[in-house]
């Protein structure tokens, strides 16, 4: 049977196309290897239980809302301490706990967050006032 | 009725996806397999629809008019309720289907005190309606980081200007709020209105449904109980890059939501949800009111046989002048 007006509803039926399957051709022929983030920093190679302040599982995915909670604690109730279910305790700090240990920022947290479609440098936008570390490249 | 069998309806798929997961184990299936099904069927289905309706001959116009008419030089033309050219037709659908303007027009007829008609402006519709659309189109390209490496600049525009409150961690995006306040309102207002409620089938609710589903499920994975991202995304790569895996340990959360999208996409031909591509084949809308300028031929026309007057006369024209008609040829 006849489709009438075939050129216009070709062309619609193309856009449609095109733009649905963007994520095949876009990525087509390209091999793209999950991060690796890398824990090699000074801080961590000396700790005899290789050990984040919540277990791996946690920390992986809920790091966002211990900071979160942290900064709240911090600048809202003044509290500097944090007592972590094993007992251990931590100063509240971005700069000065997680980076400390983690100090390896571009090799750490940005190769996660690159991944994961926040924008390298601006995403999360803590390092326009938070100081990130100096690495030596 | 129509409520309960939708909402058993989706609360069914919830349990299907999480049992499927969690307790018989069956990622592949939930992860890779119905996924790809469901997209398949979403596509083929929606080019055979859409072939289907082109099939339909429309060979009058017959657009919606409420505008004045292209006419004489001194007479003003409403372009764009009446348009006469293709550029015209362009810019009314273009309006029509990135502001809804035929949704605008909404009125509301009402009893007053009495037998007393009164119309009223009735824009909430198009508001909540708008809301909904544009907050469902920012989520899913904000989606398209799960799905493409490196993630394009226009994909972190949108993050960064969906996510400027910059309140709590992670962010929260406004649209997330809109899209569950829209779906929200479309419901209450199918239930609430005993007009509405009367016309609404499971068909109405159902996508209502899945579709808050869709988004409590979103939201809690985003801000409440997390799912790992990085694994996601993997499993997102691997589908897009045709070389599927499923790694372990991203939640099930995560299976319920995919399980949602591919139950929306199978779905979506088979649906009033195929508005998406109807509203740029509905002939009110893109046709240009030219019936008076061009002239428009039947395409199904067939030669009629057809016996002219002179050929009338031809066979009876004796006759005529032995009864005293005029005719034409002596
Ligand atoms: C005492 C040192 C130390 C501190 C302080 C610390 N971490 Fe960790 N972190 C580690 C170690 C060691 C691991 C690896 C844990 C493992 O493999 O079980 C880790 C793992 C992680 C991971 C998971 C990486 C992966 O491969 O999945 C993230 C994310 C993370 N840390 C973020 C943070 C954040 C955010 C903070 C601050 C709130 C922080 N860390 C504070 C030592 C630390
Ligand atoms: C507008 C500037 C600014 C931005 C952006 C910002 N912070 Fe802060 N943050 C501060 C200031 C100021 C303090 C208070 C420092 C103090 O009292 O020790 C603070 C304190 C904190 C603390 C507790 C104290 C410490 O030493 O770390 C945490 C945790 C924290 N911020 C996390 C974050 C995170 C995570 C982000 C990104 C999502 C972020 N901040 C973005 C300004 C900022
Ligand atoms: C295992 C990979 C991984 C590592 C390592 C990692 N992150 Fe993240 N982080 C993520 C993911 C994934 C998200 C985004 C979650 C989302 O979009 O819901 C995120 C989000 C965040 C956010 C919230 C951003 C926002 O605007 O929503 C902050 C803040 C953050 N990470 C801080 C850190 C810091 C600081 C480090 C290094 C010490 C770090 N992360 C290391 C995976 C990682
Ligand atoms: C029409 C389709 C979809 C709709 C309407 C939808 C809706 C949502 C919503 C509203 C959220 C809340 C957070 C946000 O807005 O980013 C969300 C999050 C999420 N969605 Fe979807 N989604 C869809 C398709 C998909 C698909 C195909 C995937 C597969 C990769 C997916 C995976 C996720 C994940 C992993 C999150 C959590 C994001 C985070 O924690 O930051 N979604 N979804």
């Amino acid at each position: 049977m006849k489709i009438y007006d075939a050129r216009y509803v070709l062309i619609g039926l193309a856009i449609f196309v095109g733009l649905f399957t963007i994520p095949f051709w876009y990525n087509m022929g390209r091999a793209v290897p999950p991060p690796d983030p890398k824990l090699d920093t000074p801080v961590i190679q000396q700790m005899a239980v290789k050990q984040c302040v919540l277990p791996l599982a946690e920390i992986r995915t809920g790091h966002m809302q211990l900071l979160n909670d942290w900064r709240t604690w911090v600048v809202r109730d003044g509290l500097r301490t944090y007592v972590a279910a094993d007992g251990k305790t931590y100063n509240m700090s971005l700069q000065n706990t997680c980076m400390d240990c983690h100090s390896n920022k571009t090799q750490f947290c940005d190769q996660c967050h690159i991944y994961a479609g926040l924008e390298a440098g601006t995403v999360p936008y803590c390092w326009t006032c938070h100081i990130a570390p100096k690495e030596n490249q | 009725m129509g409520i309960k069998f939708s909402l058993l309806a989706v609360l069914a798929l919830v349990l299907v996806a999480f049992l499927g997961v969690e307790a018989i184990g069956m990622n592949y299936l939930f992860g890779v397999l119905v996924p790809y099904l469901a997209f398949f069927l979403f596509l083929t289905g929606f080019i055979y629809r859409i072939l289907k309706w082109a099939r339909a001959p429309v060979p009058f116009r017959i657009p919606t008019t409420s505008g004045q008419q292209k006419s004489f030089s001194w007479v003003k033309q409403n372009k764009l309720d009446n348009p006469s050219t293709k550029l015209a037709t362009v810019g009314r659908m273009a309006l029509e289907v990135l502001l809804f303007r035929s949704l605008f027009k909404n009125t509301k007829m009402e009893f007053r005190q009495g037998p007393k008609i009164s119309y009223q402006w009735e824009k909430w519709l198009w508001l909540a309606g708008l809301a909904f659309h544009y907050s469902f189109f920012i989520i899913v390209v904000r989606h398209l980081r799960f799905f493409m490496e490196p993630v394009p600049g226009f994909v972190h525009l949108t993050e960064s200007l969906d996510g400027f409150l910059q309140l709590g961690l992670p962010g929260l995006y406004i649209t997330d709020l809109l899209f569950l306040a829209a779906v929200t309102y479309l419901f209450i207002r199918r239930v609430v209105i005993p007009q509405m409620r009367y016309i609404s089938l499971p068909a109405d609710y159902f996508p209502l449904f899945l579709l808050f589903g869709l988004g409590v499920t979103g939201v809690l994975m985003r801000y409440f109980t997390k799912v790992d991202i990085v694994k996601v995304k993997e499993l997102a790569m691997g589908l897009a890059t045709l070389h599927p895996t499923v790694p372990e340990g991203i939640g099930v959360l995560f299976f319920i939501h995919l399980f949602l999208v591919s139950t929306l996409m199978a779905y979506f031909p088979f649906s009033k949800l195929m508005h998406l591509g109807g509203v740029f084949l509905s002939p009110t809308r893109n046709l240009p009111n030219d019936s008076r300028i061009r002239r428009h031929i039947n395409p199904w026309n067939y030669p009629v046989k057809v016996h002219t007057y002179e050929e009338y006369e031809d066979d009876f024209r004796e006759k005529m002048i032995e009864a005293g008609l005029p005719v034409e040829k002596e």
